[in-house]
């Protein structure tokens, strides 16, 4: 009997063949010893095959010359270095990507209110909106857009006219623009001031609102407080300096192609164009399914308060929609700005587009690679720790 | 204005009068929407239904329809893919009559489409062949309501895997072999790439993600950072580079005396790509699973393996149903970037059409009709998820 014990009594080693602790080590070391040995394996391939073509590594090739020409982007000449033609890449794709994610926020917002109209028509047109655009390929988008869009559009003699103006052919769209001119720099400081101002009178009138009650309006008057001040800016300056700080300047129409005005090439705008309306779409069901999540005695008891129906979007549906819209729509950020690197396609220089012109060029794969997916990652990395930020403002406060 | 869908009323009948007034012009502000909205449609209905019929020329579709559907795959071999279409058909009966459900429309839809087709004066041949899918459809419907018991029903899910080897031996070719000459898989192309190419991705990424959920979710350090590395580098880079590192830099790491197909590079390569999105939806589920389920299973007695496998998986892969079809949907139609690595699949045979020079300038046609095939096939694994998930009751139980 004592004996029975003493044999079960935790004091007894267990043999190290049969300890958890000995055993996860053991399988850890095992795991870490096959990644190394495959990762080795690999590299070594990878030696041998880059030595027998004659390829060092390395990313010092990165300061030779390129000799290659970009269709547009930052300043840039064949002559400049790969590295500086890379960056023209990086910033083009950053463009893209920020006119896209704001253009399709605006877009996915709208559509996605319009998607639980009452209004039966304005629903189902949404509906076959969303699902046309989701169950098709990007690429087919894009394709569409550029080709049968841009390449097959009217000729610049008889470009299609919109308002604004904007004239779209198949050279691209033209679009009137405001340019700065001499006198914007004064201007901008007024500016600048008119902000602060307005941020100061925000968070003024918002304390006071909350400490006493009655409406004091914040926005509004922080609105109003930068346009008056933007306003008296603009006339001091012109009254200065006889010379509007922004100038309109409309495109016109010489014999070949638009002089003046903001020209977009046919790439870049069927680029914008299908990331918009696509990454719309997702943006419009995630908007949808953030204000299904708001618990409906919300609006019934707004209603019952007797706001108005965009009071109640505005004031207690959005700011809760919101909580639950956010992560679902940093993804679809990254989603955009990843799929941007579809330009490649329809040749748009974004960072893909230049990065693989680099490598045909160099024949250096393997550091081209680093390049472009830490360009990528760190582009992800940066939006989602934002965002994140962001996100972690406006979710409820545990207690 | 817009407004917010109210919540739901008691159900009557308001006849077609009062359902215009309730749901097209509650307001003045909704009765102008109403309208812009119909000018809008009606103007937009118009143009596409006038091009469609008057000035569309669908010749650039229905005279290379072969390539459209088999890329470059030689012509007096393509009996084999017929063959294989034949097999999935007999297989989608036998399913049908098995297990009903949202099969059953899946079958019926397919019966019935080929069935209008057999009608449009295709070769004999085509016609003969649509017609035997649909008899093998209705055959294997009714075979499966005749066979006795169900304990054979159990071979249908291996039949359905096994069948994909058997399509590929069946499309590759044997050396040697005289009636199934082996053919470059650089010349399959078209809609049969593009299934191939999403079948395999699907069927490959998903135990792939769940080992990678798995061992994200590992008590073991080392197990876990190099999950975690690999799921978060690859989903931070677009699909295109992953394309790029298949075709390019793939065949820099492995000895020189192998090689390995284009094809089977980048068919890999959407499968990690794919794993890493899946391993995600799934490390959602694993989380959602109650830790009294664990506790439970081990108070029972079950090992670590088994509470993981009988236990939290198959609840875990339930609650993800809608995130991982969305993640096959999207595979579907990320297959149509393997063009940008050198692969003829559906939209880049639609791109080879358009620059013969007869079809110059048919882009319109030929994008249309490729959306179309897409969106067929995407609606499709929607609906079929929908179904899934009321099937289950996920969000009930």
């Amino acid at each position: 009997m004592n004996r029975d014990l003493t044999v079960r009594s935790p004091h007894r080693a267990i043999p190290l063949w049969r300890d958890v602790r000995v055993l996860r080590i053991l399988a850890q070391l095992a795991f870490l010893l096959l990644v190394v040995a495959v990762s080795a394996f690999l590299y070594h391939n990878l030696t041998t095959a880059l030595t027998r073509r004659g390829l060092g590594g390395g990313f010092g090739f990165l300061k030779l010359e390129a000799g290659f020409d970009i269709g547009e982007g930052i300043p840039y000449k064949p002559s400049d270095s790969y590295g500086r033609a890379f960056w023209v890449g990086v910033v083009n794709t950053l463009t893209v990507s920020a006119w896209g994610i704001v253009l399709a926020t605006v877009l996915g917002v709208v559509v996605g209110v319009a998607r639980l109209s009452s209004n039966w028509l304005v629903n189902r047109i949404t509906q076959v909106y969303i699902e046309v655009m989701r169950n098709t390929p990007l690429l087919v988008q894009l394709f569409f857009w550029y080709f049968v869009g841009m390449v097959q559009g009217p000729s610049i003699q008889e470009s299609l006219k919109l308002p604004g103006p904007i004239y779209v052919s198949n050279r691209g769209v033209a679009m009137g623009w405001l340019f700065p001119t001499a006198s914007y720099r004064p201007w901008s400081w007024a500016l600048l001031g008119g902000l602060l101002l307005a941020v100061g009178v925000y968070l003024l009138l918002r304390r006071l609102e909350i400490r006493s009650g009655p409406l004091s309006y914040p926005f509004l008057m922080a609105v109003g407080t930068l346009g008056v001040i933007a306003a008296a800016g603009w006339l001091a300056v012109w009254l200065a300096t006889g010379q509007s700080p922004l100038v309109k300047q409309d495109p016109v129409l010489q014999r070949f192609n638009f002089i003046g005005g903001r020209i977009l090439s046919p790439e870049f705008a069927a680029l914008l164009v299908g990331l918009v309306t696509y990454t719309g779409a997702f943006i419009a069901e995630v908007v949808r399914g953030g204000i299904l999540a708001v618990h409906k005695g919300q609006q019934e008891a707004a209603r019952a308060l007797g706001l108005t129906h965009l009071q109640t979007l505005r004031l207690v549906i959005f700011p809760q929609a919101m909580r639950v819209i956010i992560p679902p729509l940093i993804s679809q950020y990254l989603n955009l700005t990843k799929n941007s690197s579809l330009a490649v396609a329809i040749g748009y220089p974004d960072l893909y587009s230049v990065g693989g012109t680099i490598y045909n060029q160099t024949g250096r794969p393997l550091p081209v690679l680093v390049l472009i997916m830490g360009s990528y990652l760190t582009m992800s990395l940066i939006t989602s720790l934002v965002m994140n930020i962001y996100n972690r403002r406006v979710q409820f406060i545990q207690r | 204005m817009t407004t917010i869908a109210g919540p739901l009323k008691p159900p009557r009948t308001l006849g077609v009068w009062g359902w215009l007034r309730r749901n097209l012009f509650s307001s003045w502000a909704n009765a102008l929407l109403t309208l812009g909205s119909l000018w809008v449609t009606t103007l937009a209905l118009r143009g596409l239904i006038r091009w469609a019929v008057t000035e569309a020329r669908w010749g650039v579709v229905t005279e290379n329809l072969r390539l459209f559907m088999v890329g470059q795959f030689p012509p007096d071999q393509i009996w084999r893919v017929g063959a294989c279409v034949l097999i999935v058909s007999l297989l989608l009966g036998l399913s049908w009559g098995a297990w009903g459900g949202v099969l059953r429309t899946f079958a019926v839809a397919a019966a019935a489409g080929m069935a209008t087709l057999a009608l449009v004066p295709f070769d004999l041949s085509v016609r003969l062949w649509l017609a035997g899918n649909v008899a093998l459809i209705v055959g294997g419907w009714g075979l499966a309501r005749r066979l006795p018991g169900i304990r054979w029903r159990r071979w249908l899910l291996p039949g359905w895997l096994l069948s994909l080897p058997a399509i590929f031996f069946l499309l590759r070719g044997v050396p040697g072999l005289k009636p199934l000459p082996p053919i470059n898989t650089n010349l399959w192309g078209g809609l049969l790439l593009t299934f191939l190419l999403s079948v395999v991705g699907i069927v490959a990424s998903m135990p792939l993600g769940i080992l990678l959920a798995l061992g994200r979710q590992s008590s073991l350090p080392v197990i876990r950072v190099f999950c975690v590395t690999c799921i978060e580098v690859v989903r931070g880079v677009p699909l295109v580079t992953v394309l790029f590192m298949a075709s390019i830099i793939f065949p820099l790491f492995i000895p020189e005396k192998i090689h390995i197909d284009r094809l089977w590079r980048v068919m890999a390569g959407i499968v990690i790509f794919s794993a890493a999105y899946n391993a995600e939806n799934v490390r959602g589920g694993l989380q959602a699973i109650p830790q009294g389920q664990v506790e439970a299973a081990r108070a029972l007695g079950m090992s670590g393996l088994q509470v993981t496998f009988l236990i939290v998986l198959p609840q875990a892969l339930r609650l993800v149903i809608p995130a991982t079809v969305g993640q096959f949907i999207s595979l579907f139609k990320d297959t149509s970037l393997v063009g940008i690595a050198g692969l003829f699949e559906l939209l880049y045979i639609g791109k080879a059409v358009l620059a013969q020079p007869a079809w110059l300038g048919r882009q319109q046609e030929v994008y249309v009709f490729v959306a179309i095939i897409y969106f067929i096939f995407s609606y499709a694994m929607s609906y079929a998820s929908l179904r899934l998930e009321a099937a289950l009751g996920v969000g009930e139980r």
